[in-house]
């Protein structure tokens, strides 16, 4: 069997990054693997859980369910590239560590991209609303609890409902 | 209410997070280690069958593949598998780390697959071919036990693979010959699973010169991981390194090395090169452990007021074909549990565990819990049956304060439980009364509307290996302190909940403060995270070890202020003299004249800051809870609504009241998913129909109700007062709500005895 390879270039976190992959290769695993990045996490491989969520030219998508080869060329944010340069943690990621939004972590940085993606494209989501946003990642420790009041503690102190 | 220190009984913000949400944490899947391969599983596809073959020859001709390993290659040398907790005399439990002469459930491991990258164990696991001559399955538990015909495990002779007799009295069966009233009734839980976000996985190094094991595991419990890894290769356990990152959820999962886990610390034994083994989703939904699958009878006796006077219990467990750990019966546990909240007279607890063809049961938060489970549902029923409230029933039978010290009939011994002033927190939260008002309006206009509780005494489990834990608090030479411990957070929060015990009894600032576990090289011994134990355990350690640091260090600053120890005070991180600010030394300063200026110091000055001790807890300490839910079913399409959902939770001394309430929520959400949503389903033929997070449906944000809290304190009899309540959540949550949706379902003459409640159970049940 004959291993086929291709060449991709990416943005990565404001950084350009090239890396030789297979075709099948996903994203997710190029980003942990080949550019070191090990905070986007995998949780289920098949699009449910959400652990994976990355931007992709602004887009939070699913990094277990696109190829590498599908990112070629594009703008890639992934959670280590949230937080403000000199250190220190962004809005969301603030929010998440006072509302108690996150008990073993693995499924934080999900919560962490997609939550930062929809408040950008919506910044005065109603309860309901961010409950619906938050509904395509999976928590497994918090009973969603932290992470619906850190949601509208970020979104700025909406009340549910 | 116990009045808070500087640390203790805060709601400190966690010092894990800020790695956590910015990527930074280090979890086994992040872990490289130079030549590592990577290994995958063959699994079998057939629920139970004869392995007549193994073909890996395609499979071993692929570039890359180092090695396919089935039982004939990997078993040979290995030694008999025990976990700490069930000892080695134990009935032996059946364990082989791949499958040999037969296949016992679908998923078993028949071989690992050993290669360069994962993508390609992937494409290799799928070239080996095997062989297999199907059995008949063996799934119905009762059909199982008189079966010996069809066996699971043929060497063993027969499908159980537990019983616990029931022990009548006299006077058990004189409470059943008076009572007024004898209700029985038999409860099913379903198969559901733990489902930690992160699968299990490890990366595991033998230096073959050396001989030295390293493994790098997602576990609960570094040193059991060890213990294992020592009996079942015959290593000496100071030449096996655990060492266990970030750890993402365990549930119970990840207590015990499983087979896979096992065989892959031998294949790496075997090949002298790194292997790890990441789970993927669909194989830890199929093999990673399944929990809850049990029935339940119980008879409860009643005198004419519905005073309880005597309860039998029977319990059928399904515990499939390799449970973890030993033969995956709760039964002694549920047996010492049952009576729970209530003043129960008499009792006889009885129970058969069976062994099926499906995958084993592992524990999972609370796996006695069919106690409460099925307990709670009957004092709703008996309820019904009487013509009473079922708050007013409770209120008949709870121990009460004036009850304390209370012996249960199982020989349990209450001393600070609260479970009537719970009971009568979460029904003044809820709004019972009112409540009950609204539903009889409602009922009018055709609403079915319910209310809910369940009360529950949670064990902190500290008996036998389980009742000690150790920590060594060290001033460094920086005048910072190091706690290192045996503990194994993997989610709890010990990172800060530690740091608080200790800075509180130490007189240090939280923030300075590092908190070191799991790594079996350098750490206390520690009988791993579960149980409920950390409350109670790990922070007596902490308290233990600052404490015996504290008196060190004020020994040291008594000598250099040529002082009396007991005219000093510990602050802030410096030590004075009383009622003297400007005699305080710094903590850094003392650590100087310690480790580089003792020459100065004068005789008989300690110079040794590091104290390590060990803290032995009581078997049991427990703590108490009563779950109120408010429900709404739709008759239409069976969909339940959750209203409201309040806990009251006394778990003594809070040392950090978010992180409780944070406890509490998740298992109460995963008491919810296991009621409304999540069902591990086999086929009639023994093929699992839900191993992808399509099938499996967990709970989402939309999902979850806003759960309300109470709190009441009543200080334990331990230095600090703590209790342990990590499981308690997932434990009464699942009858609290099966209650409501009951009572909501009363109008209409239906009980349901049957989980889940899903929306296709309660339309089933509304179909005449």
């Amino acid at each position: 069997m004959e291993t086929q390879v291709a060449q991709v270039a990416m943005t990565v976190n404001g950084t350009p990054r090239r890396a030789t992959v297979e075709p099948r290769k996903t994203l997710a695993d190029t980003l942990r693997e080949d550019f070191g990045l090990t905070g986007t996490h995998l949780g289920c491989e098949h699009g449910v859980c959400g652990a994976c969520t990355v931007l992709v030219d602004g887009a939070a998508i699913r990094a277990c369910l696109m190829f590498a080869v599908q990112a070629d060329g594009s703008e890639v944010v992934t959670v280590e590239g949230l937080a403000p340069a000199g250190g220190g943690l962004s809005a969301v990621q603030r929010a998440f560590r006072e509302e108690h939004g996150l008990q073993c972590g693995f499924c934080t940085p999900g919560f962490v991209v997609s939550l930062t993606a929809y408040l950008r494209d919506h910044p005065m989501p109603s309860g309901a609303e961010l409950r619906d946003a938050l509904s395509g990642n999976l928590c497994r420790c918090t009973g969603y609890q932290g992470i619906i009041a850190a949601a509208r503690r970020a979104a700025g102190g909406m009340e549910d409902q | 209410m116990t009045v808070a220190g500087r640390y203790v009984g805060q709601s400190v913000r966690r010092q894990e997070d800020p790695r956590l949400l910015t990527g930074h944490g280090r979890y086994v899947d992040d872990i490289v280690v130079p030549g590592m391969l990577h290994a995958a599983f063959v699994r079998s596809s057939v629920p139970h069958g004869l392995l007549r073959g193994v073909d890996t020859e395609a499979a071993r001709a692929l570039p890359g593949v180092a090695a396919v390993l089935t039982a004939a290659e990997l078993h040979p040398g290995l030694h008999p598998m025990w976990q700490t907790m069930m000892g080695q005399d134990a009935p032996a439990a059946p364990f082989r780390p791949l499958a040999d002469a037969d296949v016992r459930y679908v998923g078993d491991p028949i071989a690992l697959v050993v290669v360069e990258s994962r993508y390609i164990a992937e494409d290799a696991a799928e070239l080996v071919v095997a062989d297999i001559e199907p059995l008949p399955p063996v799934l119905d538990t009762s059909a199982a036990l008189g079966d010996t015909a069809s066996l699971v495990h043929p060497e063993l002779g027969s499908n159980l693979a537990g019983e616990l007799p029931a022990a009548g009295s006299p006077e058990l069966d004189a409470a059943f010959a008076s009572a007024a009233l004898v209700a029985t009734e038999t409860f099913h839980q379903h198969r559901y699973a733990c489902v930690p976000m992160e699968t299990r996985g490890l990366v595991a190094q033998w230096d073959p010169a050396g001989e030295q094991l390293t493994v790098w595991a997602a576990t609960q419990g570094p040193h059991e991981f060890r213990a294992i890894c020592g009996r079942v290769l015959g290593l000496p356990e100071p030449r096996i390194r655990v060492i266990m990152g970030d750890v993402g959820g365990g549930f119970g999962q990840k207590m015990f090395p499983m087979r896979e886990e096992i065989a892959v610390v031998a294949a790496t034994r075997q090949l002298g090169r790194p292997v790890k083994w990441i789970e993927d989703r669909n194989e830890n939904l199929l093999g990673g452990g399944h929990a809850r699958e049990e029935q339940m009878t119980v008879s409860v006796a009643a005198d004419d007021a519905g005073h309880f006077t005597g309860v039998r219990v029977e319990q059928l467990e399904n515990v499939g074909a390799y449970p973890f750990p030993g033969n995956g019966s709760t039964a002694m546990a549920g047996s010492m549990i049952f009576p729970g909240p209530y003043r129960i007279p008499a009792l006889s607890y009885a129970a058969r565990a069976v062994y099926t063809t499906t995958c084993g049961r592992c524990a999972y938060r609370g796996p006695w819990m069919m106690e409460t489970v099925a307990r709670e549902q009957m004092v709703d029923l008996l309820a019904r049956r009487l013509g009473m409230d079922p708050l007013e029933l409770r209120r008949r039978n709870v121990i009460t304060a004036e009850d304390l010290p209370f012996t249960t009939a199982s020989g349990m011994v209450y001393e600070t439980v609260s479970p009537a002033q719970t009971l009568e927190q979460a029904a003044e939260l809820i709004g019972y009364d009112a409540f009950r008002r609204e539903q009889a309006a409602e009922r009018e206009r055709g609403r079915l509307l319910g209310i809910g509780l369940a009360l529950y005494i949670e064990p902190s489990q500290s008996f036998g290996p389980l009742g000690t834990d150790g920590a060594t608090v060290r001033l460094e030479p920086d005048g910072r302190v190091a706690l290192v411990m045996g503990t194994a957070s993997h989610g709890q929060s010990l990172e800060t909940t530690m740091a608080q015990v200790v800075a509180e009894h130490l007189g240090c600032d939280l923030g300075d403060i590092t908190f070191v576990q799991g790594d079996t090289a350098y750490v206390p011994y520690g009988a791993g995270t579960g149980g409920s134990r950390s409350a109670v355990v790990a922070a007596g350690a902490a308290r233990q070890a600052a404490l015996a640091l504290r008196e060190r260090i004020v020994t040291l600053a008594a000598a250099v202020l040529e002082a009396a120890p007991s005219d000093l005070e510990v602050a802030s991180s410096a030590v004075g003299v009383r009622g003297d600010p400007a005699s305080a030394l710094p903590f850094a300063k003392l650590a100087g004249l310690a480790y580089f200026g003792h020459a100065a110091l004068p005789e008989g000055a300690p110079v040794a800051l590091e104290v390590t001790e060990r803290f032995k807890a009581p078997p049991f300490t427990f703590s108490n809870a009563c779950h109120a839910a408010t429900v709404e079913v739709d008759a239409t399409t069976g969909q339940v609504s959750i209203l409201r959902y309040v806990v009251s939770e006394d778990c003594g001394v809070m040392i950090n009241p978010m992180v409780v309430e944070g406890q509490i929520a998740g298992g109460v959400l995963q008491g919810i998913g296991g009621v409304l949503y999540e069902h591990m389903v086999y086929d009639g033929d023994g093929n699992p129909l839900t191993t992808t997070f399509l099938d499996y449906l967990l709970p989402t944000a939309a999902e979850a109700p806003a759960i309300e809290y109470g709190h009441v304190e009543t200080a334990s009899r331990l230095p600090g007062g703590a209790k342990g309540m990590g499981e308690g959540g997932a434990i009464a949550s699942p009858p609290a709500l099966a209650n409501a949706i009951n009572d909501a379902l009363a109008p209409l003459g239906i009980h349901l005895t049957r989980q889940p409640m899903s929306p296709a159970a309660i339309v089933a049940a509304l179909t005449p």
